[in-house]
């Protein structure tokens, strides 16, 4: 990697988005922006200050490639502590690779992934743990994992794991003493104290290993399984459940979904979509396999969503009699019935919504009679509604997000998101495991002390701090020793 | 007068000289020890004893390389003990008391028989440096002395001051005066220089103590040694020392002392050890304990002085005397010399290369106290490395380093230049990361293969080590490869509680169960046989027990030295310019650029050096 180069990216989400910030830094970035621009001002962008915006047009020789707005950060005062200009430009797929080409074309390098926060981090603009979680911030879509970054940051985790470590550091320092010093009068460290404090850092290591698990759910989006035929208008509740802007968007790249599996923020929080194939229709071999994948994705899922389309349900109705219908012998109705069931059993904790979809094709009376008969149903959450009008979508969206405020998200518990800390909690938890049953056979200091080292330089990992003269600090400090 | 260019001319004969004249005698460079007075050969200055907790692993580590301290502390030991039996081996840790008279005696009788090496009597008062290169000395007469290289080990005579109460006077040691014209020169030329403090306690007279009202403490009842040479023997008779306490009655007595004391009245501003405190400190700083141990250690064979240890102070003579009195045993006291404190000059060890040459100064080597150690094994080590490392540079051939993972040696050095100290520099255990690899037991193996390629081992030393290790490795395959049967184990089993065997099982795993020892395993059959047959001594089946028994805790520190080595792999630039990078702490720059690491392991050492400096720092190396 090469640090003394310009470089390009974009510095929003990739996709399509309302807005999209493509960043330039390094030496040359006025130098390669500045020729690019014509502001509305008229003012050549070379001569304003840092920190000013600047409102003109992108252009690539006489083609204009988009209206844009220009920030200006000077010298050392950037995100990147290198000269930055950062193009705000319309949220279009197109237009951004536009854009970034012309810039590439002009001299600046790709970024690479992390570049930006890299150099920050270089240039003395962040610590290695901040710089960590700034890149976890980047990649968040969303502010439920803004606030774990945040949390991250702050320090939150890292003190929990610093008052651990300091505990066993004192006491390493104890068994250090008993080793360095056993002809000096001194009390020895008292082995049954010792079993409470590894039982306690087994506790909370365990606690937080577990809420890694919360923790990278919150960062990649809580997942959603859609359980539902092709046909069923699982695209159209997506569109809808989707912005606007985003939905348009798709159209100008020319693009449909083929699959399904999205991501989306709802209320702040991030979901991921995933589609199945349905678990219907089970003599056939290659519909087994499809329903074998179907649980799969179901399991991974923290909802599931089963999507019936009440349009089929009224014609069914209105064709045979509704007590045939809602039997469990045939039918739209009976079928979702079956297929609900199947669900239930294999997962019975998971959290369930039945959608009847194209409800805007009912009747009132119609929509009443269709409650009813879902609400039979046990076990399930329902939810009536139209994706084309987008009656019902945001009772939807209430739906979803109540699974998730009853969960981690709400209490402030401490969550760990990055798997750098997920290993070396899993490794100093193997450690003091090791501590633990060296305890119970009565283990000589010298041999404890590997253990107890192991685990202090995980944590030591995590808060980066290095233990051995602290040992010895702590011993002087504190005994009496030295004939 | 003189040869007229010396290949190596060590200024000063203590632990450090000793060591490095021999060394550089020994490696076949003409050599010159020069000293202030040619009685005074390898003194004690402080108490008569070698070894000791991870002190003891640095005797045999010397030993092992070819130096003469191990052979030494064993023809002058008057007691023994392998201290922290009871622990883990990486812990056993010989220490002997040693005859202080005969320790130097025993040191003067074996350099004089050392080919190579001339003696001289004058205080060295000078260095000759001619473009950053030293080339020999000036004496107090005004002699020049002309040598390739020089090993300053000066010891605390470096404008050494002795402090007794509210007197104070120059000199090096109670009794000799003190050096003078050498820390001018240094800094000079460029060193930073600084003071340090130490304290000695009292000497007394045996026949005035009342040992009844003392704890006896004997030596091992089976005694081991230093030496891995047959040359010398473990002891047929030991003397005691005894054991005795302070009271909230001395602690007093002492206290009407404080307002003339150096310590508390700011004559004295440097640092002195932490872990070696004077007796006054001791009340200071832990005022709520009302008694401290004394150690009562005669000083030889035939003499009754006896060295008070655990009462080091520069407190007025008088109330030195008259808290000793308070002592239970010390009642009708009579002392031969007091206590006393001594600041003297060091240069921070930062200065240095792994080698112990100066940065500034080409084939400059500084060892023992200077560089702000303290403890004659420490002082001892170094002047091996120095003196080995002068001669190998004279002869053009590699500088010769030890890894932190290979010896205490390695720590010692590796700590002294990497992190500097503030306080006189004791080893420790705990300040090894894999001290389970450096074990007193098997310090030839470390080191004496190494030493013997560059000239230092002899022969027999080698071949002695070489036979040990066959034997005992040899003993381990066969205990890896011999079963034993349900029947001829499980009652040793039970004894234990150790659950019992369904089936036969190799003799290496039961062996390796808790509590199982070497007594148990050669009741097994064909074990017995097998010792007999090849011939195995203690050592060998010591070292057997141990590659057995802790062959788990060995992998894994092996394993994670090799980790630490591959950072060791990563070497930075000669004079890198380190302020360039923003992204570390304005500390680590200003102390990185000082310490100038080779490697980024090293780095990775210097305090003050996070461990997100290390990943910029790896960044930047290309990593």
């Amino acid at each position: 990697m090469k640090l003394n180069d310009t470089i390009v990216a974009l510095a929003t989400p990739s996709g399509a988005g309302a807005i999209a910030i493509i960043r330039v830094s390094g030496p040359k970035a006025m130098e390669i922006v500045a020729p690019l621009f014509k502001a509305k001002s008229n003012k050549p962008l070379e001569k304003q200050p840092s920190h000013t915006l600047h409102l003109g047009n992108l252009v690539d020789g006489e083609r204009s490639l988009d209206e844009v707005l220009v920030s200006v950060f000077r010298g050392s005062k950037s995100y990147t502590g290198e000269e930055t200009i950062e193009i705000s430009c319309h949220g279009s797929p197109y237009i951004q690779q536009e854009i970034i080409q012309l810039m590439i074309r002009k001299g600046c390098r790709s970024a690479e992934a992390g570049e930006f926060t890299m150099r920050a981090f270089l240039n003395g603009k962040m610590d290695l743990s901040q710089a960590e979680a700034v890149a976890d911030l980047i990649s968040s879509e969303n502010q439920a994992s803004h606030q774990m970054a945040m949390q991250q940051m702050r320090g939150g985790f890292s003190s929990e794991i610093h008052r651990l470590r300091q505990e066993l550091l004192d006491f390493a320092s104890l068994i250090e003493l008993e080793l360095d010093f056993s002809e000096e009068d001194v009390e020895f460290a008292n082995r049954e104290q010792f079993k409470e404090l590894v039982a306690k850092i087994q506790q909370v290591l365990k606690r937080l290993i577990d809420s890694f698990a919360t923790g990278n759910v919150l960062k990649n989006g809580i997942p959603v399984a859609i359980v539902g035929e092709p046909n069923v208008g699982k695209s159209t509740l997506l569109n809808a459940l989707l912005n606007e802007e985003r939905a348009i968007v798709s159209e100008i790249a020319g693009t449909t979904r083929d699959s399904i599996e999205d991501e989306m923020s709802i209320g702040g929080v991030g979901f991921r979509f995933i589609d199945t194939a349905g678990i219907r229709e089970t003599q056939d071999v290659v519909e087994s396999i499809g329903i074998k994948r179907t649980f799969d994705k179901i399991s991974q899922a923290q909802v599931v969503v089963a999507l019936v389309d009440s349009g089929k349900w009224k014609e069914e109705n209105t064709t045979s009699s509704a007590l045939q219908a809602s039997s469990p012998n045939g039918g739209e109705i009976s079928k979702l019935f079956t297929e609900i069931e199947k669900i239930k059993n294999k997962f019975p904790q998971k959290p369930l919504v039945i959608i009847a979809n194209k409800i805007d094709q009912l009747s009132e009376e119609e929509r009443k009679e269709l409650r009813e008969t879902l609400n039979k149903i046990k076990g399930a959450s329902l939810q009536l509604l139209s994706a084309k009008t987008g009656e019902g979508v945001e009772e939807l969206k209430m739906k979803l997000l109540e699974f998730v405020n009853t969960g981690a998200l709400r209490n402030n518990n401490t969550i760990v998101t990055n798997s750098r800390h997920y290993n070396a909690l899993l490794k100093a938890l193997e450690e003091i495991n090791k501590v633990e049953e060296g305890l119970n056979n009565d283990l000589s200091g010298d041999l404890l002390a590997i253990d107890i080292r192991e685990a202090l330089h995980y944590f030591g990992e995590i808060t980066g701090e290095v233990t051995n003269d602290e040992l010895l600090g702590n011993i002087f400090g504190n005994f009496c020793i030295g004939k | 007068m003189f040869e007229k260019e010396y290949d190596v001319i060590v200024v000063g004969a203590g632990h450090a000289g000793s060591e490095a004249a021999a060394a550089a005698a020994n490696m076949g460079s003409k050599t010159l020890l020069v000293t202030m007075n040619l009685q005074n050969i390898a003194q004690m200055s402080c108490n008569p004893a070698m070894g000791g907790i991870a002190k003891g692993q640095i005797v045999r580590e010397i030993d092992a390389m070819g130096g003469y301290s191990g052979l030494v502390s064993d023809t002058s030991a008057i007691q023994f003990k392998m201290l922290n039996k009871s622990k883990g081996p990486a812990m056993w840790s010989p220490r002997v008391q040693s005859d202080r008279m005969r320790f130097a005696e025993d040191w003067r009788i074996r350099l004089e028989q050392t080919p190579n090496l001339d003696f001289y009597q004058e205080m060295v008062a000078g260095l000759i440096i001619k473009n950053h290169k030293v080339i020999g000395v000036k004496t107090s007469l005004g002699l020049e002395i002309k040598g390739k290289s020089v090993v300053l080990t000066n010891g605390t005579f470096l404008n050494g001051l002795i402090h007794i109460g509210d007197k104070n006077f120059g000199g090096g040691r109670a009794g000799e005066r003190a050096a003078t014209g050498i820390t001018k020169d240094l800094v000079d030329v460029g060193f930073e220089t600084g003071r340090m403090k130490t304290g000695t306690p009292p000497r007394v007279d045996g026949r005035s103590l009342d040992y009844s009202k003392m704890t006896e403490q004997p030596g091992d009842e089976v005694p081991s040694k230093f030496s891995f040479l047959d040359e010398t023997k473990p002891l047929s008779k030991q003397r005691s020392c005894y054991m005795t306490y302070t009271s909230n009655e001395v602690h007093e007595i002492l206290k009407e002392g404080f307002e003339r004391s150096p310590m508390f009245n700011g004559r004295i501003q440097s640092i002195g050890p932490r872990y070696c405190p004077s007796i006054e400190d001791k009340i200071n700083r832990f005022a709520d304990k009302d008694r401290h141990q004394l150690f009562v250690e005669p000083e030889g064979w035939n003499t009754v002085e006896v060295y008070v240890n655990g009462f080091s102070t520069s407190l007025p003579e008088d109330v030195q005397f008259k808290a000793l009195r308070s002592v239970a045993g010390f009642e009708n006291v009579k002392f031969f010399r007091p206590g006393y404190a001594i600041e003297y000059d060091y240069f921070p060890p930062t200065q240095l290369k792994h080698s112990l040459e100066t940065k500034l100064v080409e084939n400059l080597y500084f060892a023992g106290q200077i560089n702000g150690t303290t403890g004659y094994e420490e002082a001892a080590s170094q002047g091996l490395m120095a003196g080995l490392n002068a001669a190998l540079k004279i002869q053009g051939k590699e500088e010769f380093l030890l890894k932190r993972n290979e010896a205490y040696i390695g720590v010692l050095i590796d700590d002294l230049i990497t992190k500097g100290t503030e306080e006189p520099y004791r080893m420790f255990t705990s300040r090894a990361e894999y001290r389970t690899l450096l074990r007193q037991d098997n310090a030839d193996f470390r080191l004496t293969e190494r030493a013997y390629k560059l000239g230092l081992a002899s022969e027999k030393r080698m071949r002695k080590m070489e036979e040990k290790k066959d034997k005992s490795f040899a003993f381990v395959n066969y205990l890896k490869d011999k079963s034993v049967s349900p029947e001829d184990a499980n009652p040793v089993l039970e004894k234990y509680n150790s659950s019992p065997m369904k089936q036969s099982d190799k003799i290496f795993k039961v062996f390796s169960r808790p509590n199982i020892d070497m007594k148990d395993i050669r009741n097994f059959p064909g074990v017995e046989e097998y010792i007999q047959e090849n011939n195995l001594n203690s050592e060998m089946l010591e070292q057997t027990e141990i590659q057995v028994k802790y062959s788990g805790y060995i992998a894994k520190e092996k394993n994670n030295a090799d980790k630490l080595n591959r950072l060791e792999d990563v070497k930075i630039p000669k004079d890198f310019d380190y302020s360039r990078i923003k992204s570390m702490s304005f500390e680590a720059r200003e102390k990185l650029n000082k310490v100038q690491p080779t490697s980024v392991s090293q780095a990775s050492r210097i305090s003050g050096v996070s461990p997100n400096d290390v990943s910029v720092l790896l960044v930047y190396m290309g990593r």
